[in-house]
Order: C-alpha cells, then sequence, then structure tokens
C-alpha cells in the first residue's frame, strides 16, 4: 500500500485502508484516498479540505447536494436502474505515482488489445486505462505552453485553475450551468473534480487547438469533471477533450459539466469523442452562452459507455448568434446512446444548425432527443435539425425525439430524419471490388459518419475510423 | 489447351427458396477475347453476372463457374474479386459519404499484402491516368461513390473502377444502357484499352450499336435462362435486323446452332 504523502487532520480515517482490509473488502491496493461509498455532506466537506478550497466553494458544493436530494434522478430518458449512488465512491484521489483505481492487471483484456491495435504508447494507455498517473506530454505541449501563456491565454486544469485564478473562476463559474438546472448538473456541482479551465483575452486567436490530452492525467478523465471556457470578445479557440482510445473506468458512473461563454463576436468549437468502457452511465450537461455575432460549435462524439445521455446546448443570446451541433453515437450490443441538441434562439437574426449520425448494432439503442426552442422576438431566427439513423441489424433500434417550440412568426425551422438499414445491395458491390465483408461494411458506416468526421482534426479522425474497423469487426453474421 | 478462360458449365440458379433463373448456362470466354452477351428483357443476363461475382441472394443449384479452371463456387465475392473476375454493374449502388479515390484504393491495397499498399504517387498516377482515358474531370476522383450521380456517370465509373483494378475477366452489364453517343465512344474506348492478351470480357447489351465500338470476337444470346446460341459478329447484326422471335424459331428448326 502507498504511503500518504500528505498530512490532513483526518488522514488516518481517510485512509481508511486498514481498517476496510480488515473487513475484506475487495480494494485494489494503489488507492490513497477514497471517500465513502454515497453522497453525503461528509464526503464533500472531505473532498473539499483535502483540495485545500476556498469556503465559497465547499459551501457552494454543500447548496448543490441539497438541490440535488431534493430534485431526485429524472425519470425520463434511458434506463438507468443499473445505478445505485449509495453505491458509488464519490471521489477517489489518484495516488501521486500510481494513478488511480486499478491495477493494469484488472483491465480487461478486450481493452487494453484495444489500445495496442491503436497503437497507442504504453504510457498513454496506462492513463486512459486509469494505472498511470501522467502522460508525459510531447515536448510539443511546452512550447505550445510558453506561446499561449504569452498570448494571455489559460489552460489549466480545474483545480489548477480554481488555485490560481480565483477571481475570474468565481465570476463564471456555474454562471452557464447552475446546480439548480437538473439532478446530474447538481451532483457534479456537489463532487466536481478535474477538468479544465480555459480563458482566452479579447481579441486572441488561438490557432492551435487546446488539447484536453496534453493535460492527460488521472484526474482529468475522473468521474465528475468540470470544464469552464472562456471566450471574450473577438477571440478564437478550439478545444479538444479526450481522445478516441476506450477509457477505461472501473467505477460506473460519470457526470461532467462543460459551460462554455462565448462573447460578442467570438468563435468557439469543442469537439469530444467519448469511448468509455461498456459498464459506464456517462451523463454530461454540455452548454454554451453565445452572445452577439459569436459562433458556436459542438462536436460530439459517443461510442463506448453502457448509457450515455448527452444534449450540447446552444443559448444564442444576442443577435446574430449561431450555434451548431454535429454528433455522433454508435450503439454497440448492450449500450444506448441518448444523445442529441438543444438550441435556444433568444435574439433576432440567430441561426443554427444540428447534423446527427447514429448508428446501432446488436442489441443497442440510439435515441435523437433534441429541443429548438424559437422565442418570441427572435426574429428571423433560423434552425435546422438532420437527424440520421443507421441500424446494422434487425435487432438494433433507434428511436427521434424531436421538440421543437415557436414563439416567433419569422423563424424558419427545418427537420429531417432518416432512418436506414446497412444496405446489403452496397455491401455486395463493395465486395465484389475485393473489399471483405467486414471492411465493406466498415466503408458504409464510414462514409455514413463523412458529414460530421470531416469535421474532425485529421488524427481523430484517423482513429475514429480505425474505432468503428473494430467495432465492426464482430459484425460479420 | 490453355487454362487462362471464364467457364460457365451448366448453370442452374435462383433467388433463394424461388424457381430457377438459370437453366442450365454453358458459356466460355477464353483470356484475350470479348464475347457479347445478348438477350431479350428478363431472359437472365443481369442473373448470370450477379451470380458469377456471388450475390448471396442468389443460390447455386447446380452446375460450376470456373476461373482459369478453378472453381469459385466457395469463394465469397471479394474472393473471386481477387482471383480476376469483375462486374460493371446494370445498376451502381451509391455509396454516400466513400470517395472514389478513397474506395479505389482500399479495393487496390485489398489485392496486395498488408505490408505493400499501393503507395500514394503510384495511386493517383494510376487513378489520373484512368480519368483521363475516360475524358473525364480530375475532380471526379473526390466524389463520393455514384452519389448524386447521372445514369451515365455511373457507368463511366464502373469503366473507371475497371481500368484502375485490372481485372483478368470483367462482365459488363448494359454498361452502353442510358450512355449518349460520345459517352458510348468513351466507354468504348476504356474497354477497349483494357483489352489484351490477358484479358476477357463478357459484354451484356441490348444493342448492336456498341458492338460496332466493341467488336466482340463472339455473340450468344440467351433466352429462358439459357444460351440458345451463339456465333460471330454478324449474328448481333442480324439480330438486331430480325429479332428474337426469329433466333428463337431458327433455334427450333435447327437452321441456328444450338
Ligand atoms: N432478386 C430477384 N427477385 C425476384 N426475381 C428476380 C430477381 N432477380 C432476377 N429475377 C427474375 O429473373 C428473371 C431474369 O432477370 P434478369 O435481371 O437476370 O434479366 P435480364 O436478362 O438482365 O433483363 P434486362 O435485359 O431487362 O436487364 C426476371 O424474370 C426477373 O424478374
Ligand atoms: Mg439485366
Amino acid at each position: 500500500m502507498a504511503d500518504a504523502p500528505m498530512q490532513h487532520p483526518d488522514a488516518d480515517k481517510l485512509v481508511g485502508m486498514e481498517h476496510e482490509k480488515q473487513y475484506d473488502f475487495q480494494l485494489p491496493e494503489e488507492y490513497f484516498y477514497k471517500s465513502e461509498k454515497g453522497l453525503t455532506p461528509e464526503v464533500i466537506e472531505k473532498i473539499s479540505a483535502f483540495k485545500g478550497e476556498p469556503q465559497w466553494m465547499l459551501d457552494f458544493r454543500l447548496k448543490s447536494l441539497e438541490i440535488a436530494m431534493k430534485k431526485g434522478a429524472p425519470t425520463w430518458g434511458p434506463d438507468l436502474s443499473g445505478l445505485d449512488f449509495d453505491d458509488i465512491y464519490f471521489y477517489v484521489r489518484p495516488n501521486e505515482e500510481q494513478g488511480t483505481t486499478n491495477s493494469w492487471d484488472d483491465i480487461p483484456e478486450e481493452v487494453r488489445a484495444t489500445y495496442q491495435r491503436l497503437g497507442i504508447p504504453e504510457a498513454e494507455q496506462k492513463v486512459l486505462a486509469g494505472v498511470g498517473a501522467q502522460y508525459e506530454s510531447e515536448m510539443v505541449y511546452h512550447s505550445l505552453k510558453e506561446e499561449w501563456e504569452k498570448q494571455g491565454v489559460i489552460f489549466l486544469d480545474t483545480d489548477t485553475g480554481l488555485q490560481e485564478h480565483e477571481e475570474l473562476f468565481k465570476e463564471y463559474f456555474a454562471t452557464v450551468v447552475p446546480p439548480n438546472d437538473n439532478y446530474y448538473a447538481a451532483v457534479n456541482s456537489a463532487v466536481w473534480s478535474g477538468g479544465s479551465f480555459v480563458y482566452v483575452p479579447k481579441g486572441v486567436e488561438v490557432d492551435v487547438p487546446l488539447q484536453a490530452y496534453f493535460l492527460l492525467n488521472a484526474q482529468n478523465i475522473g468521474q465528475f469533471e468540470r470544464t469552464l471556457i472562456i471566450v471574450e470578445e473577438g477571440a478564437k479557440a478550439h478545444y479538444i477533450e479526450g481522445c478516441t482510445a476506450p477509457t477505461y473506468a472501473s467505477d460506473s458512473f460519470h457526470s461532467g459539466v462543460i459551460e462554455i461563454i462565448a462573447k460578442d463576436n467570438a468563435n468557439v468549437r469543442y469537439s469530444t469523442i467519448q469511448n468509455w468502457s461498456h459498464n459506464v452511465y456517462n451523463l454530461v450537461t454540455q452548454r454554451a452562452l453565445v452572445h452577439s455575432g459569436a459562433s458556436m460549435g459542438w462536436l460530439d462524439g459517443n461510442l463506448g459507455s453502457k448509457v450515455t445521455m448527452k444534449y450540447p446546448s446552444c443559448y444564442l443570446l444576442g443577435p446574430g448568434a449561431h450555434g451548431e451541433v454535429l454528433s455522433i453515437a454508435f450503439a454497440g450490443d448492450g449500450q444506448h446512446q441518448d444523445a442529441g441538441a438543444k438550441v435556444i434562439h433568444a435574439a433576432p437574426n440567430t441561426s443554427s444548425s444540428v447534423v446527427s449520425k447514429s448508428i446501432s448494432k446488436g442489441e443497442g439503442t440510439s435515441s435523437y432527443r433534441g429541443l429548438v426552442q424559437i422565442h418570441e422576438g427572435a426574429e428571423n431566427a433560423k434552425s435546422n435539425v438532420e437527424c440520421d439513423a443507421l441500424l446494422l441489424d434487425d435487432t438494433s433500434k433507434t428511436n427521434t425525439y424531436p421538440y421543437i417550440e415557436i414563439d416567433e412568426k419569422s423563424a424558419h425551422v427545418g427537420h429531417e430524419a432518416t432512418v436506414s438499414k446497412l444496405n446489403e445491395e452496397q455491401i455486395f458491390y463493395l465486395m465484389s471490388r475485393g473489399l471483405a465483408e467486414d471492411e465493406a461494411m466498415a466503408l458504409i458506416v464510414r462514409g455514413f459518419l463523412e458529414p460530421v468526421a470531416k469535421e474532425l482534426p485529421l488524427e481523430y479522425a484517423v482513429e475514429l475510423n480505425r474505432l468503428i474497423e473494430l467495432e465492426m469487426e464482430g459484425s460479420v453474421g | 489447351m490453355s487454362e487462362n478462360r471464364l467457364e460457365i458449365r451448366n448453370l442452374h440458379a435462383r433467388i433463394a427458396g424461388g424457381v430457377d433463373i438459370l437453366k442450365g448456362v454453358d458459356l466460355t470466354v477464353p483470356a484475350g477475347e470479348v464475347h457479347a452477351l445478348m438477350g431479350q428483357n428478363g431472359s437472365g443476363k443481369s442473373t448470370l453476372a450477379k451470380v458469377m461475382a456471388g450475390d448471396p441472394a442468389y443460390e447455386i443449384t447446380d452446375g460450376d463457374i470456373l476461373i482459369d479452371g478453378e472453381s469459385v463456387l466457395e469463394m465469397e465475392p471479394d474472393e473471386r474479386a481477387r482471383a480476376g473476375l469483375y462486374l460493371a454493374f446494370q445498376y451502381p449502388v451509391e455509396v454516400p459519404g466513400v470517395s472514389i479515390a478513397n474506395f479505389l484504393r482500399l479495393a487496390l491495397n485489398a489485392r496486395r499484402d498488408e505490408d505493400d499498399e499501393i503507395g500514394v504517387m503510384e495511386f493517383y498516377t494510376k487513378l489520373q491516368g484512368a480519368v483521363k482515358e475516360l475524358d473525364w474531370d480530375e475532380s471526379i476522383i473526390e466524389r463520393n461513390l455514384h452519389e448524386g450521380f447521372s445514369g451515365g456517370e455511373k457507368k463511366r465509373s464502373e469503366i473507371l473502377q475497371l481500368l484502375v483494378l485490372e481485372p483478368k475477366y470483367a462482365i459488363l452489364d448494359e454498361t452502353d444502357s442510358g450512355l449518349d453517343v460520345d459517352a458510348l465512344k468513351v466507354v468504348a474506348h476504356g474497354v477497349n484499352a483494357a483489352r489484351g492478351d490477358a484479358f476477357g470480357a463478357l459484354v451484356i447489351t441490348h444493342y448492336q450499336r456498341l458492338l460496332n465500338y466493341i467488336v466482340p470476337d463472339r455473340v450468344h444470346v440467351m433466352a429462358e435462362g439459357r444460351v440458345i446460341t451463339s456465333g460471330d459478329k454478324e449474328l448481333a447484326m442480324e439480330l438486331d435486323d430480325k429479332g428474337y422471335d426469329w433466333i428463337k424459331n431458327e433455334v427450333a428448326s435447327g437452321a441456328a446452332p444450338a
């Protein structure tokens, strides 16, 4: 067992390993601190104390917990009955050297095999699998970092962001997604840890994408990440979260909150491809406030997990604001991807576009759940929604739940949905050119995703393709 | 005798569970020759073509298909393609989001060892050469496979693929249908460019017109699921003139060889 490198008044109790060992709990040995199971004020106080947070953050967390308790979990959407909060550790502090929760041997063979096949360096594999604490980012990151600092760009993990830029942090934190927004946001607000904090000053254009990958460490791919991105007037940034490799987690509940503020004429993109291991419930709130003339784009890919609920949203608050959501979902056997978009037009001449592409296979289900709301006075607002579902076999399912609320006469709203099945003739055609059956299927799937995938940075698109090939390999009947 | 030929022996095939559509087809195309296959609508020409390529919608109840003396019945469509067979479809499908260039590179690499993938330059040189041969605009290779293509463009794409993939044996199923006269010449030019000692083709057509440009070594006539007669290129002209009832009568009366 690792030593606790940091003293805390309650350290003995917190570490608590000896105690649990006596009762033969099956705990991996690398833990340095693990909260008690369940969500209680005591757990929250300990988290906050451990992080050495200011009082206001602790108060915020406790109040959020109260809100969560009052609200209770929503009853709509996918089946979440497998989630038992009393059986979940809400905070696991990673061991500084060894990483988080897992020992390499605990990582399922299939996950390890996938890393191998994606050709991911071992150090990085270990972080993704929750075994290593820190992936030593390449030199390129360090020179980028200098460049960003010169421009006044802040790019830190959220805990460090709070420590080093408390005033700035406090001004914006939880203003986009307040704890009373929804149950999972409240839970995240109570127990958040990790994520990224980004600040781009007025007029600064960040050319190289800010990749969370650069900050990749055990904390960052934690259960309750909290990301806060502020892009000032006329500034520009592209933030990329995660990577396409499967992220192994032994814990089963993940609930992130992403808050973005795009000030006047700012241009912001947020791209993420999540590929959690198949035991994870992934319930994320992603929202952007988009001011006058600003443009916000979400690119959201969901490949793994057991259940995902994720509806990136754009609140178009100022005239001429533009919002875009491109999403990809792949629901494999036993998975439920409930994804979509939310666009609120609250000002004149705002525009939005939503493109959703889902693929379902085996006993998988993918649903598109979307809301387009046009407020009175949002004159000439334009919105276009296109959702396409592809079913790979007879057992997979897809649903569409488009909600459209229009209170403005001059609005233009378009909605188009298609469902198609993997076409035998296409497969035969491609095979007749020499492609094996699984290659043919993967190619059709890639083509189906292409309108969204082409918006990805090249290396992500390449990884996505390889991943889909892997997903398809077992598909040939 | 040389083994280099595409051979169909007493082939019977049907839609799974249905009645036979092909009722004993016999046909041989030696390497180095181009044969034409004609016949009325519904006589089984496309069925024959697809069965040869391995379409899983059909089931073979008797007979054999051989490439250079080797039966392909147990081969999947992709294995047959890699063995050198190519079918230009009567109705090529669309595959959205897949560019012609990407698709053809995959198809070429599928024919090569994993550690011997075709170089990017070599590939583009080859592809651009084929595009030029067909008098086509270069931008076509970035278009998605048949997505939004006109009927004629789809046919031209089938020939483009043929030129890039360089099969040993090609079956062209009504590649001329729906082409304007200029496109017809271009397509014929493409096929003639592929002609050579190591290449055999079976050209399915309704029109003698095509055969003015692709002059066949033999002409076969199909009716009700069988090849009822064969002859030289004059037969196509005569057919054009006199029609299918004439040839059926000729065969029945013994005036034409069965
Ligand atoms: N998949 C199928 N399902 C049902 N019937 C079929 C199928 N394929 C072929 N047939 C039938 O088999 C017969 C032969 O069809 P085929 O397409 O081979 O004719 P063809 O000679 O190519 O005609 P055309 O000159 O019109 O292209 C037709 O009666 C057709 O309806
Ligand atoms: Mg036909």
